[in-house]
């Protein structure tokens, strides 16, 4: 009873009327609503008032359609489901593709002849479906009146859903029942629109275009629209007495509406491998150590020799002196390439230099190592580094290229970057990031600016067993076998 | 006559099959032979599924005439692992590629010819195509003992096969290809189509075997393009129209808008590998370690080309249990791919204490999974 007080009281203003009405044919429910509605202005109450009439009118359940299997041509009776794209309970449209089925070599992709959703499969995988039987049940909005007569057990010779469209409806345009029932709740002639779909058919963006022109406001996004283009400006209107007298308002800033969803995926393959390996990385302390080096000088040898590198049939890049330098230095500090075991109570000093080398494939990163540097020639390492690289980049690297690695160098610097803080591949202790190589200005011993080849090293090792003085004077030798390569000579066994 | 390429065909070319798409029926419209610049199996795939999607064929039915570098072609619904040597394909560098016809598998190369006749789904009729084909053969050497079956394939002698059929049907339209082999390389032929893999079980679509013969075998005077020439000359004959092939370029955007989206699409993993149905392998195979053999038996079940179930089952404590059922989980909702497993199977390694002994065993492990793959 206070509730009813409180209504009239507040509908003062809206005229007694229209809330007596109200009073009389509200259910406790809708008194709530009306309470606020009450407060709008007519031309809202109007609107309301109908949409509630809508609604109680409405059926809540569709009418559920067997869309039957049309003729797949000569002759053929049976075919087998091959694949569904959709399943129990997915909304369609009209040619969407609903499944793959096959007879005899020919694969034929069946499309929707509704628009609704669907609520029965009729067949499971490989199984043996029927011209003329029932392939899915398809729920459609009893609003859209479909016809069940569309159903089409024999082909006539015209079995093509337009052309029974045209028959129905009379009209000589192609539009989904969806699209012709927008039309039709807007009061669009069809044959005012300009198709832009297949064969000129109209699509349901054209109906809002030609609204959006007519009455100069952006309508709510279809669920399918992404973002909205802004107005047309007012001189590609139609001049129609109509639309000047009509005030145009100036688009100022639209919000733009992404319908763009997140996508979430499980991790699997070479992400997996990356979590793994992180993961048991971020057990080693790392420190870093990084410097910058002066490579002119290599630079210019790298140029004498490619030529006959490439009589030989190898293509040599900077990599192979990076490696053999940095064998070099591991044998003057062997303790860059141990392993420590998992209690951390040994150090295994490992004979073999087995130096890894990071690469970027099409799948991700991949550390494929050659084995033994210490024994091999700059050649050699370039030769066997052409073989993991076009193995790599086919995908068909062994289990032998990818385990046993004691120390990796990863060139970043091919695709980018200065310094780096690179992170050690267990049960590795160190490794080294390098950037790209950079034309600078720096002064040579006479005081004098020239031109010098500038590349840096970042450097990250495993705290526990390496020190930062190791590190240091590591880097240092390889930096000088590499500043002034005829020194390699000296040390090369 | 047969080959001209010049920037007035492609401009021809795109008038006409633009002007379908707006949907006006041009007088000048009649059918097309239209042939591919290129040798790239999945750009010629995706100049199909192009032609399929967007030209109008009410009034006009296109030939497609195509040939390809080194590749094998699988059916929509096969398993590439039942159809092919996968090994050896890697090994040669050529070409997996599944298309959107059924049908079986067939290796393709310079010395094979492919036809694909594109009508409106009414008009879809693959006896009046094989026919026109033989007629051509027939036309241009008529002692050629060339017939079709019932199966839709094109025999020579009665007994060679020298053309398999396959077909796709859409909502509006349909094409029906097949190929013809003129002068392919037989020896590579037989040993790609031989699948080394075992202990597959699935519903995929099975290849039928059968013995081929090149025409170039029959008589040698025979070439691809006179054998394209003649199919092309008696399709302009049939369908009264000028003897005149359009070549176009399977990467030109312009001509072909949105081919390149659709030629990527035929190369990704999901499409060529993830479309396989659902299958099992159920294998047991030996490792031969110093001096013992070992049994191992594996069990996966593979969908959408990824592992969903795995099991090995190995000879006790030859490898550390743990590492083994680690394995065993990285291996779910991974691919059924050989650098994949190598990938995870190597990393699993680093986590373990540096034992060569160990990293001996977990190698040849290894190596023997991928080889199932």
């Amino acid at each position: 009873m206070a509730a009813v007080t409180a209504a009239r009281s507040s509908c003062r203003a809206a005229g007694r009327l229209v809330c007596i009405h109200r009073v009389r044919s509200c259910s406790s429910i809708r008194f709530i609503k009306s309470k606020y509605v009450c407060v709008f202005d007519k031309s809202a109450l109007k609107f309301s008032h109908q949409q509630r009439l809508f609604r109680t009118s409405a059926v809540s359940c569709g009418q559920i359609v067997q869309f039957k299997l049309s003729d797949i041509g000569e002759g053929i009776t049976e075919v087998t489901v091959k694949e569904w794209y959709i399943k129990e309970g997915d909304s369609v449209s009209q040619f969407d593709s609903i499944c793959e089925v096959q007879s005899d070599k020919a694969s034929v992709t069946i499309t929707s002849r509704y628009d609704g959703i669907i609520r029965k499969l009729h067949y499971n995988l490989d199984e043996i479906a029927y011209v003329g039987k029932p392939l899915v049940d398809i729920e459609i909005d009893a609003s859209k009146g479909v016809a069940p007569e569309e159903d089409v057990v024999e082909t006539p010779p015209m079995s093509h859903e337009e052309h029974t469209h045209q028959e129905i409806k009379g009209h000589k345009t192609l539009a989904t029942p969806a699209v012709r029932r927008l039309a039709m709740e807007n009061n669009i002639k069809l044959s005012e629109v300009v198709g832009t779909g297949k064969d000129n058919r109209i699509l349901k963006e054209d109906i809002l275009n030609y609204l959006a022109k007519q009455t100069g406001a952006i309508l709510p996004p279809s669920p399918k629209a992404e973002i909205i283009p802004p107005l047309p400006k007012s001189e590609t209107l139609p001049a129609a007495p109509k639309d000047k007298a009509r005030k145009i308002p100036v688009p100022v800033s639209r919000p733009i509406v992404f319908s763009g969803k997140d996508k979430t995926e499980p991790v699997t393959g070479f992400h997996k491998a990356m979590v793994k390996t992180m993961s048991a990385a971020l057990k080693i302390p790392h420190f870093g150590y990084c410097d910058e080096i002066d490579l002119t000088q290599l630079v210019q040898l790298r140029e004498e020799l490619k030529p006959l590198a490439q009589i030989r049939g190898v293509k040599l890049s900077f990599m192979p002196f990076f490696i053999k330098a940095a064998s070099l230095g591991l044998l003057q500090y062997p303790i860059l390439n141990a392993s420590l075991d998992e209690s951390c109570q040994n150090i295994t000093y490992k004979a073999s230099h087995n130096i890894g080398v990071a690469m970027d494939t099409e799948q991700g990163l991949i550390v494929p190592n050659v084995k033994n540097v210490q024994v091999l020639s700059v050649f050699e390492i370039a030769s066997e580094l052409n073989r993991l690289q076009s193995l790599g980049s086919a995908g068909q690297l062994g289990t032998n290229d990818l385990t046993g690695g004691t120390f990796t160098l990863s060139n970043i610097g091919t695709i980018g970057g200065t310094y780096t803080k690179p992170v050690i591949l267990p049960p590795e202790v160190a490794i080294g990031a390098l950037g790209k190589i950079q034309v600078l200005p720096r002064f040579n011993g006479k005081g004098e600016v020239f031109k010098a080849q500038i590349m840096n090293v970042s450097w990250s090792a495993d705290h526990r067993i390496i020190d930062g003085a190791t590190m240091a004077r590591f880097s240092n030798l390889w930096k000088s076998y590499l500043e002034n390569p005829a020194s390699m000579l000296l040390d090369l066994k | 006559m047969v080959l001209q390429s010049s920037l007035k065909n492609c401009l021809q070319l795109s008038c006409i099959l633009r002007t379908p798409k707006a949907g006006f029926r041009s007088t000048t419209c009649g059918s097309l032979i239209i042939q591919s610049i290129s040798n790239d199996v999945y750009q010629n795939l995706a100049v199909e599924d192009w032609i399929h999607d967007h030209v109008n064929l009410e009034n006009r039915q296109v030939l497609f005439l195509w040939r390809n570098s080194p590749a094998v072609v699988i059916g929509r619904h096969q398993n590439p692992w039942q159809e092919c040597n996968l090994r050896l394909l890697r090994q040669k560098s050529i070409k997996l590629a599944r298309r959107r016809s059924g049908g079986g598998t067939v290796y393709h190369d310079l010395g094979n010819i492919n036809l694909t006749f594109f009508t409106t789904r009414k008009k879809y009729e693959r006896m009046e195509n094989l026919k026109l084909v033989v007629k051509a053969l027939k036309a241009l050497r008529p002692q050629l003992d060339v017939h079709v079956t019932d199966r839709y394939d094109i025999l020579l002698d009665r007994q060679y096969k020298i053309s398999g059929t396959a077909a796709k049907l859409g909502r509006t339209t349909a094409y029906h290809h097949c190929t013809l082999l003129c002068n392919a390389d037989k020896f590579v032929l037989s040993s790609v189509l031989k699948s080394p893999y075992k202990g597959l079980k699935s519903n995929a679509t099975p290849s039928v075997p059968a013995s081929v013969k090149n025409l170039f075998e029959e008589d040698p005077s025979l070439t691809c393009e006179l054998l394209l020439d003649a199919i092309a000359e008696e399709y302009a004959t049939q369908h009264h129209i000028d003897h005149h092939i359009t070549l176009i370029n399977p990467a030109d955007e312009t001509v072909l808008p949105g081919i390149n989206n659709k030629t990527k699409e035929l190369q990704t993993w999901e499409w060529v590998y993830g479309k396989t149905p659902k299958f099992s392998v159920s294998t047991c195979f030996n490792m031969v370690y110093k001096d013992s053999v070992l049994d191992v038996k594996v069990d996966m079940d593979v969908k959408h080309g990824r592992i969903e179930v795995c099991n090995i089952d190995l000879p006790e404590q030859w490898l550390p249990p743990a590492l083994c059922s680690e394995l065993v989980k990285s291996l779910v909702g991974s691919k059924f791919c050989p650098n994949e497993t190598t990938m995870l199977a190597t990393t699993l390694l680093r986590m373990c204490p540096q034992d060569d002994e160990l990293h001996n065993r977990w190698n040849l492990l290894c190596e023997n999974m991928v080889m199932l793959m």
